[in-house]
């Protein structure tokens, strides 16, 4: 297992390569940061300061191993628009991001397995039909149209919560709502068919013939056989969690990696940009490992090399 | 006289599905003796496992005895409630299935599956379960139970595998085994292996066995009275000797010569019966199995034939019983 985690790790690098890569040439083929972050009267001594600080006046391939070497520092270089280091920047903004995305995703599986049980054990039942409808229903609504009517209702009609913003708990509710809805309809579903198909398991059978009850065949039997297949889902789902975080800051001003990367983007701050999809791809690579290491832990015929 | 262990009298099971609803178990009756092995034999979809899925009460959610009483040791089962009905799970009637992989939770230690029953059922401590259950690994001849406690089910053999299951099955002494289809799923050394075991725990615990097998060889090993299924019914019932000497249901017959031969010199072409198991959805009318007899009346296409005895403990429900050539 250690062995496992240790191998797993040692690809880490190479993942974070191509991530390295993909974001460089992106940011390098929409438009000169320059142009975009001086104002119009800038002077070309100007010009000239920030090409040669961001290595723009170097080939391609030479930037890219400027970056390289920079990065093994794990340097990505000054804000332009804040000061201070760009790395240093999307630290203070991790916090907050990490915070949303806890929130948002406990809330997914906690109402989402929920859903899915109650819609399992009471298939084709009035609890199913209501509880799967909303799910798809959930599955179809934008997140930024789902933010903008929650907004409008309890913030602005009910004046219960904030519209925006960071502070206290009462802060946190609306985001953590509204990114758990992008993600708590799949588990629910998820769920769902991983306990119907379960319960015509053989072993099923085998636990009701020693005696035990429905209920304890589902709590001792079943449930832990659908841990694995809702994990594995949850290991693909980190990337559309990451993703809907980001839209989720933006709507509610949240002062997340996901805003900072949405605002760097707009106003060229290339270095916080590259900090910030660095930061998210390791959450990705790392939440996914933790996943893999949890579904060996579960099911020993799991055995990864 | 050995005393009635089951009784069990007129039991038709219903299904309900969406193409429509059949019987899949047709008025079925019969007894099982204290310490007796019954075999029940037919082809799938005859109502075997039905049957013994109707004595467990664990019947799917399609199905339901439509009419019949099964009695245990006196007590009418149907009448139960579900509490007491799980009581009687295990600890009178337990079962052990044909697959032993799929029979067994794939992410759970074989100790915590063997000791479930024991403390659940018996109420043993966790600390006298494990000694229990390690007792009944050995009783079932595995050997170094404390190793195979800590196994999980994909690490053990098929043949262990099924003696896990045997040992789950014996946890709580039970007095009737149903065992459905127990070798069917193993190679034929594994296969012997096991009926050995049963046959000899079967005799030191006394206990009854119903075994449901589509296999003449396992039933003639192991059991000491017979009964053949088709469609849902019983056709013959016999002690062993009598069925494979005298078989008087010409789909006893068929099944009897449809058995490979072990020391066939020359072998030849190995006969079937001709034609399908009748669809449950358009049973024939009379004899369910007249249109693939070959010595079938018109009348055998009219009358729905009625159990005659022929010998001691033997009967059959054929018009034509005595046409079968001895």
């Amino acid at each position: 297992m250690a062995g496992y985690i240790l191998r797993r790790l040692a690809f880490l690098p190479l993942t974070l390569l191509i991530v390295a890569l993909a974001t460089f040439i992106v940011l390098r083929l929409t438009g000169n940061p320059v142009d975009i972050f001086l104002d119009i009267n800038r002077t070309p001594e100007q010009v000239t300061a920030l090409t040669q600080r961001l290595h723009l006046d170097q080939p391609l391939p030479v930037q890219f191993l400027i970056f390289l070497r920079d990065l093994l520092h794990g340097d990505f270089g000054e804000s332009l628009q804040f000061s201070g280091s760009a790395a240093g920047v999307v630290w203070d903004r991790l916090g907050a991001t990490l915070q949303l995305a806890g929130a948002g995703l406990a809330l997914a599986l906690i109402l989402g397995i929920a859903g899915g049980i109650a819609c399992a054990v009471w298939r084709d039942r009035a609890v199913d039909a209501a509880i799967s409808s909303i799910a798809v229903a959930g599955q179809s609504m934008p997140s930024f149209w789902l933010g903008i009517l929650l907004i409008e209702f309890f913030a602005l009609q009910l004046h219960w919560l904030p519209t925006s913003g960071y502070g206290d708990l009462r802060h946190l509710v609306l985001p953590a709502v509204t990114l758990a809805a992008i993600l708590m309809p799949n588990f629910t579903l998820i769920t769902r068919t991983a306990v119907i198909e379960l319960m015509s398991e053989q072993f099923v059978v085998t636990g009701r013939s020693k005696g035990l009850s429905r209920a304890r065949v589902l709590a001792t039997h079943i449930l832990p056989n659908a841990v694995n297949p809702v994990l594995s889902f949850l290991g693909i789902q980190i990337g559309t969690l990451m993703a809907g975080s980001i839209v989720t800051e933006t709507i509610y001003a949240w002062p997340g990696v996901g805003r900072l990367l949405i605002n760097s983007i707009g106003h060229r701050d290339v270095p916080v940009v590259e900090a910030s999809v660095f930061a998210i791809a390791i959450i990705i690579a790392l939440s996914n490992l933790v996943v893999d290491v949890l579904q060996m832990l579960i099911d020993p015929r799991i055995h990864r090399g | 006289m050995a005393e009635t262990l089951l009784s069990v009298r007129n039991l038709t099971v219903a299904f309900q599905t969406r193409r429509g609803a059949f019987d899949a178990v047709r008025d079925v009756s019969f007894d099982v003796e204290a310490g007796r092995v019954l075999g029940v034999v037919g082809e799938s979809g005859s109502g075997k496992s039905v049957t013994a899925m109707a004595l467990m009460q664990l019947l799917p959610e399609a199905a339901r005895v439509s009419s019949g009483q099964i009695h245990l040791a006196g007590r009418d089962l149907g009448s139960l409630s579900d509490r007491q009905m799980r009581s009687v799970r295990g600890r009178e009637i337990a079962m052990v299935f044909q697959d032993p992989m799929s029979s067994l939770n794939p992410i759970f230690s074989i100790g915590r599956q063997l000791m479930e029953p024991l403390t659940l059922q018996l109420g043993l401590s966790r600390a006298a379960a494990r000694a229990r259950a390690e007792e009944l690994l050995g009783l079932v001849r595995i050997p170094s139970p404390p190793q195979i406690m800590r196994a999980y089910p994909h690490e053990l053999s098929g043949g262990m595998r099924q003696r896990v299951m045997i040992a789950i099955a014996l946890s709580c002494g039970p007095k009737l085994l149903i065992a459905d289809e127990p070798t069917t799923a193993l190679d034929v050394t594994t296969q012997a292996q096991i009926l050995t075991l049963l046959r000899d725990l079967q005799h030191r615990m006394h206990m009854a066995v119903l075994l449901i097998t589509h296999d003449l060889g396992v039933v003639a090993e192991f059991a000491d009275d017979v009964q053949v299924m088709y469609a849902g019914r019983i056709v013959e019932r016999s002690p062993v000797g009598a069925l494979f000497d005298r078989p008087a249901h010409p789909y006893t017959e068929g099944l009897l010569r449809c058995m490979p031969p072990l020391e066939d010199e020359d072998p030849e072409r190995l006969p079937a019966i001709e034609g399908n198991v009748a669809s449950p959805f358009a049973m024939p009318a009379g004899c369910s199995f007249h249109p693939r007899c070959p010595y079938a009346w018109e009348a055998c296409g009219r009358i729905q034939p009625q159990a005659v005895t022929l010998g001691a403990g033997h009967d059959a429900a054929c018009l034509r019983h005595g046409v079968v050539p001895a």
